[in-house]
């Protein structure tokens, strides 16, 4: 572990980690707020009432503000894959970069044509194509969001590649599976219907102020309806693509189920903890020592958790303990090595891949052949490379390949816990809203203001959870951030971080203060 | 129909469809040039308004085709991708600070409460627009000036050593500063920066209806003519009597073990064996002069066409003589046989095959952009529409 400069890497991840989460400030706006402002204008070239035109201009100006500032954090994302993962990049860029590709070619330059368009165009193209356009916006920024988010799915689930010793490197070979891949389809679910509930959130919260305020009602109320039908709608299907999220990483992260759950040891019909505090944080920090965890209070329900990992009340699900040291499943008889194992075969697959290439810089034939078809050997790669990164750890340093229990802990029931705030929300405005009487329900719509950090808030959580929760791969089992990182100093990047942390947030207050003094202008209030 | 291809072929593609994306963001960087001339070509607030939103019309095209320049670089090439971005981490990172702060500017710039004031967004504009320019033409000039950079790949291997598992390594303290010290390296960068102001001039005066805009453009033009000529002959001339780094094929041996090697007037001898490249080039640079010139003696508006084909067709020829015929695209200076050729830093033959695929798509990516900017075109601004526009910049 001496080789690796650790102040380097935490510098790296939280450059990441903040450019990230500055990005998504943005994008979740950007993804629903698009399908709402196409419902509305789809309504007015339907109608051809002027309403729903103003209407549809005035979200599509906010929409405006907020895609500019998510434009400028993605461009510096998208580099610092070099910029910052170099060996990242190269280690798995045959697969990765592929999808990046495909989103700027398939979805950047048709959300940013056709937005000129809907910015640009109402004078200048016809009502439908207009029209078209407008749904071709949104149409581009969801796709954009498809191809980034099977780029990250892939890395919380390696699949449809194989490992080629010469270029070492995983290259792919099967581009579908990489598409269709359980955790892909989940994420991009889960997460664009997450960004749907965002924005009907927002539009709702806007709304509500202008009813508190007794100006453009007719307007504000109009908004909310189509809000909150989207969002209902979005919400439902959210709730039940964030239960198919934990069950993919039930199977496929298993550590990161079992921090997310704060569960030690694993058993059969576990419960699930509805509500917990947990007593205090709770890490690991060498063979075989646990600070024992516990629960200052704690309300479970019997057997879900295990029948929400596998649909099974009986099943078992391994806690951190097991995952460290090995368990075998009670039910189906698997046995799965401790991470000491792990760690022996991580650096048996290192220490190959080391001799071969060796072997091939001398020009030793009958040496290279030999290795070179362990790499060929479904088994070996099976027991054996499967756990390439854990090579890097050693017994000593085993508690860094356990995440923050806590921060998983929190982060998922932040976003559990809220949806069912969302969830309610749209119904009590679409219910108030269909009987006409929001104006009267003024705490409710003081409720709804509110409600839009909330919904940030759940949705920070949510990529909190999926990013914090897999530390420390980058890569399942492949890559830990120790291996990914570039070659630089830490001051340098310390450097960069604080540039980037100090730009951002000049330009989000900037964006907030305009976002505001829009609003504040009013729908009818004009441009 | 790509999979019948070889490998070669397919690493051959991937290079002139980089080529083609970089050919077209240095055309498309008439936005950044623009940007710098806000306050030498507009003198009132009512005909920089017109210039912003001219330009504001078209930024997006520009960054976006520099995102999917930099997403197709690292499909198709990620050995690049992770030994430049990694290595000459401050001159990509200035880049990527010029690139964010024209993000905002011209949304922000003119509406109400912005908090930086309108003057700090047209700033952020003139700092994109110069050094956005300057460093991309610096960064690229390294394509032949060479980097000190390693590469090993059994770095990754390293666990039980005390050295780095980082197979790409910079080898100077700069990272990537140091390209400024190299006079050929200035002079793209300049260069680049005076063509895209020239292209921004072009397309003022395609773009805009006002005479007066009209009339500083055109002497603007003559003014930044000059310099551009001086720069990118000074480029051209040094990099035609430069030694290059030449690949040396070995039949047999597998592609990615191929030593580099220094050759005398490597550039030259390139635009010799590529008589395809050589025609491109001097019809690019004709049609860069023709622009120039046509709209300096003339009545023409439309010299941003021929400026703007003419630099497409000049770039990418540049681009062919830094790949193509046993080229190392991406030198070391360091450690030669660590540097990058299209052979031994591509992604997998699978990989690209599956990328050829996507890349059909880039004809009828190009159709609707075009169409769209007609849409938009379809009559030039003038102050008369910057009064009644509801969206404005
Ligand atoms: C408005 C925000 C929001 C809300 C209310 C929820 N989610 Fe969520 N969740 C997200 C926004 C989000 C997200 C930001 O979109 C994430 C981050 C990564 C991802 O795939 O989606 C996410 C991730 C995420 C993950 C981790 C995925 C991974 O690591 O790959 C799980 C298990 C869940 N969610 C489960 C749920 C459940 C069971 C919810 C409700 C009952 C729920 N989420 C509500
Ligand atoms: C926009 C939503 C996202 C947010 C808010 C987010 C958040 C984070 C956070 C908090 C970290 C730091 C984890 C840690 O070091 O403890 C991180 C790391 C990282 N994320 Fe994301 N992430 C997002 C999307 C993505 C996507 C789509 C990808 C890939 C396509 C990705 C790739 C990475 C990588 C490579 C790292 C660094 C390595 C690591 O620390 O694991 N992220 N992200
Ligand atoms: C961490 C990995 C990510 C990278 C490298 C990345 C990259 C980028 C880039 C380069 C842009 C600017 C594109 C342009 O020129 O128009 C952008 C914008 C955008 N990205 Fe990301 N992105 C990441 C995460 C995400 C995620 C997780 C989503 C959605 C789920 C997303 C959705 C969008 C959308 C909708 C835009 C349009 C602009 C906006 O309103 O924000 N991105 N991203």
């Amino acid at each position: 572990m001496e080789n690796f400069d650790l102040t380097l890497i935490d510098w790296s991840r939280g450059q990441f980690a903040l450019t990230a989460m500055f990005h998504w400030i943005f994008v979740p706006l950007t993804l629903g707020l698009a399908f709402i402002i196409a419902i509305m204008e789809t309504i007015y070239v339907k109608t051809g009432d002027e309403k729903w035109k103003k209407m549809t201009k005035f979200w599509a100006t906010l929409f405006g503000i907020n895609f500019a500032i998510g434009v400028a954090t993605g461009l510096i994302l998208e580099f610092e894959f070099g910029t910052n993962w170099s060996n990242y990049s190269w280690f798995v860029g045959d697969i990765f970069g592929a999808p990046l590709a495909i989103e700027g070619i398939m979805a950047f330059f048709m959300e940013s044509t056709f937005i000129a368009i809907m910015f640009f165009g109402w004078n200048k193209v016809s009502k439908k194509t207009h029209l078209v356009s407008t749904w071709l916006v949104a149409v581009g920024a969801n796709l954009s969001a498809l191809w980034i988010l099977v780029a990250n799915a892939w890395m919380q689930e390696p699949v449809g590649m194989v490992f080629n010793p010469d270029t070492a490197r995983n290259e792919m070979v099967d581009f579908w599976a990489v598409l269709f891949s359980p955790s892909a389809i989940n994420k991009f679910l889960h997460t664009i219907s997450s960004a749907y509930v965002l924005s009907a959130v927002f539009v709702i919260g806007v709304s509500s102020w202008y009813l508190l305020k007794n100006r453009d009602a007719i307007f504000a109320k109009k908004s909310i309806l189509v809000a909150s039908v989207f969002g209902l709608m979005a919400a439902l299907y959210m709730v039940w693509t964030g239960d198919e999220s934990a069950r993919t990483i039930a199977r496929v992260q298993p550590m990161k189920f079992a921090s997310m759950e704060a569960l030690w040891d694993g058993q059969t019909n576990v419960p699930l903890v509805a509500f917990g505090i947990l007593e205090k944080p709770a890490l690991p920090k060498t063979q075989g020592q646990y600070q024992e965890k516990d629960f200052y209070i704690k309300i479970e329900i019997p057997n879900a958790l295990s029948y929400m990992a596998f649909l099974n009340a009986n099943a078992y699900i391994p806690g951190v303990k097991d995952l460290v040291n090995g368990y075998t499943d009670s039910n189906t008889g698997k046995v799965e090595p401790s991470y000491y194992d792990k760690i022996l075969r991580g650096k048996e697959a290192i220490t190959t891949l080391k001799n071969y290439k060796e072997a091939v810089n001398r020009g030793d034939e009958a040496q290279s052949t030999l290795l070179r078809a362990k790499f060929e050997d479904k088994e070996w790669m099976a027991t054996t490379f499967k756990y390439f990164g854990y090579g890097y750890y050693d017994n000593k340093s085993v508690g860094g390949l356990i995440p923050s229990i806590p921060v998983s802990f929190y982060a998922f029931r932040i976003m559990v816990m809220l949806s069912g705030h969302f969830l309610l929300l749209f119904i009590l405005m679409l219910i108030y809203g269909l009987k006409n009487k929001l104006e009267k329900m003024r705490w409710l719509l003081y409720v709804a203001i509110w409600t839009i950090p909330l919904v940030y808030l759940a949705s920070q959580a949510g990529w909190v959870l999926a990013e914090m929760g897999r530390q420390p791969w980058v890569i399942q089992d492949l890559m830990p951030t120790l291996s990914a990182v570039s070659k630089l100093d830490a001051s340098s990047v310390q450097i960069t971080f604080w540039l980037f942390a100090v730009t951002f947030t000049t330009l989000l207050i900037a964006e907030v203060k305009i976002m505001i003094s829009q609003i504040k202008k009013g729908i009818t209030g004009g441009h | 129909m790509f999979e019948s291809l070889s490998l070669l072929a397919l690493q051959q593609y991937w290079w002139v469809i980089v080529s083609l994306l970089a050919s077209l963001l240095v055309f498309l960087f008439f936005v950044q040039g623009g940007q710098t001339l806000i306050y030498t070509v507009a003198k009132t607030e009512a005909e920089r308004k017109m210039l912003i939103n001219s330009l504001g019309r078209k930024w997006e095209f520009t960054f976006t085709t520099l995102v999917t320049f930099g997403g197709a670089f690292f499909a198709s090439f990620p050995l690049f991708y992770s030994t430049s971005f990694g290595g000459a981490y401050w001159v990509w990172m200035a880049i990527l600070f010029a690139f964010v702060i024209q993000a905002v500017s011209y949304e922000y710039r003119s509406k109400a409460n912005n908090f930086l004031g309108q003057k700090t967004f047209e700033w952020f504009l003139i700092l994109n627009g110069a050094l956005g320019t300057i460093l991309v033409g610096t960064a690229v000039s390294t394509f032949f000036t060479g980097s000190e950079f390693s590469v090993n790949k059994l770095n990754l291997t390293n666990i039980f050593g005390s050295g780095s598992t980082t197979i790409s390594a910079w080898e100077g303290p700069a990272h990537g500063l140091e390209a400024v010290l190299n006079v050929q390296n200035v002079a793209l960068g300049l260069a680049i920066f005076f063509l895209a102001r020239i292209l921004g001039l072009l397309y003022f005066m395609n773009d805009i209806a006002d005479v007066n805009i009209h009339a500083r453009s055109k002497k603007q033009l003559l003014i930044n003519a000059v310099p551009f000529l001086v720069f990118f002959l000074l480029f051209v001339g040094l990099l035609l009597v430069k030694d290059g780094f030449a690949v040396i094929p070995e039949a047999g041996k597998d592609p990615l073990l191929w030593k580099v090697q220094i050759e005398p007037y490597k550039y030259f001898n390139n635009l010799l064996a590529m008589p395809l490249v050589l025609i491109m080039f001097l019809l690019g640079v004709v049609a860069v002069l023709w622009g120039i010139i046509g709209t300096l003696i003339g009545k023409c508006t439309k010299g941003i066409f021929s400026a703007g084909l003419g630099t497409v067709l000049t770039v990418f020829s540049v681009f062919m003589l830094a790949g193509f015929n046993n080229t190392a695209y991406y030198p070391s200076t360091f450690d030669l046989n660590s540097s990058l050729t299209i052979m031994n830093s591509s992604s997998s033959k699978f990989t690209l095959t599956a990328m050829s695929y996507v890349s059909l798509l880039v004809p009828f990516v190009l159709v609707y952009i075009v169409w769209a900017w007609r849409a938009i075109n379809n009559k030039k601004i003038d102050a008369a529409e910057m009064q009644s526009e509801t969206h404005t910049y």
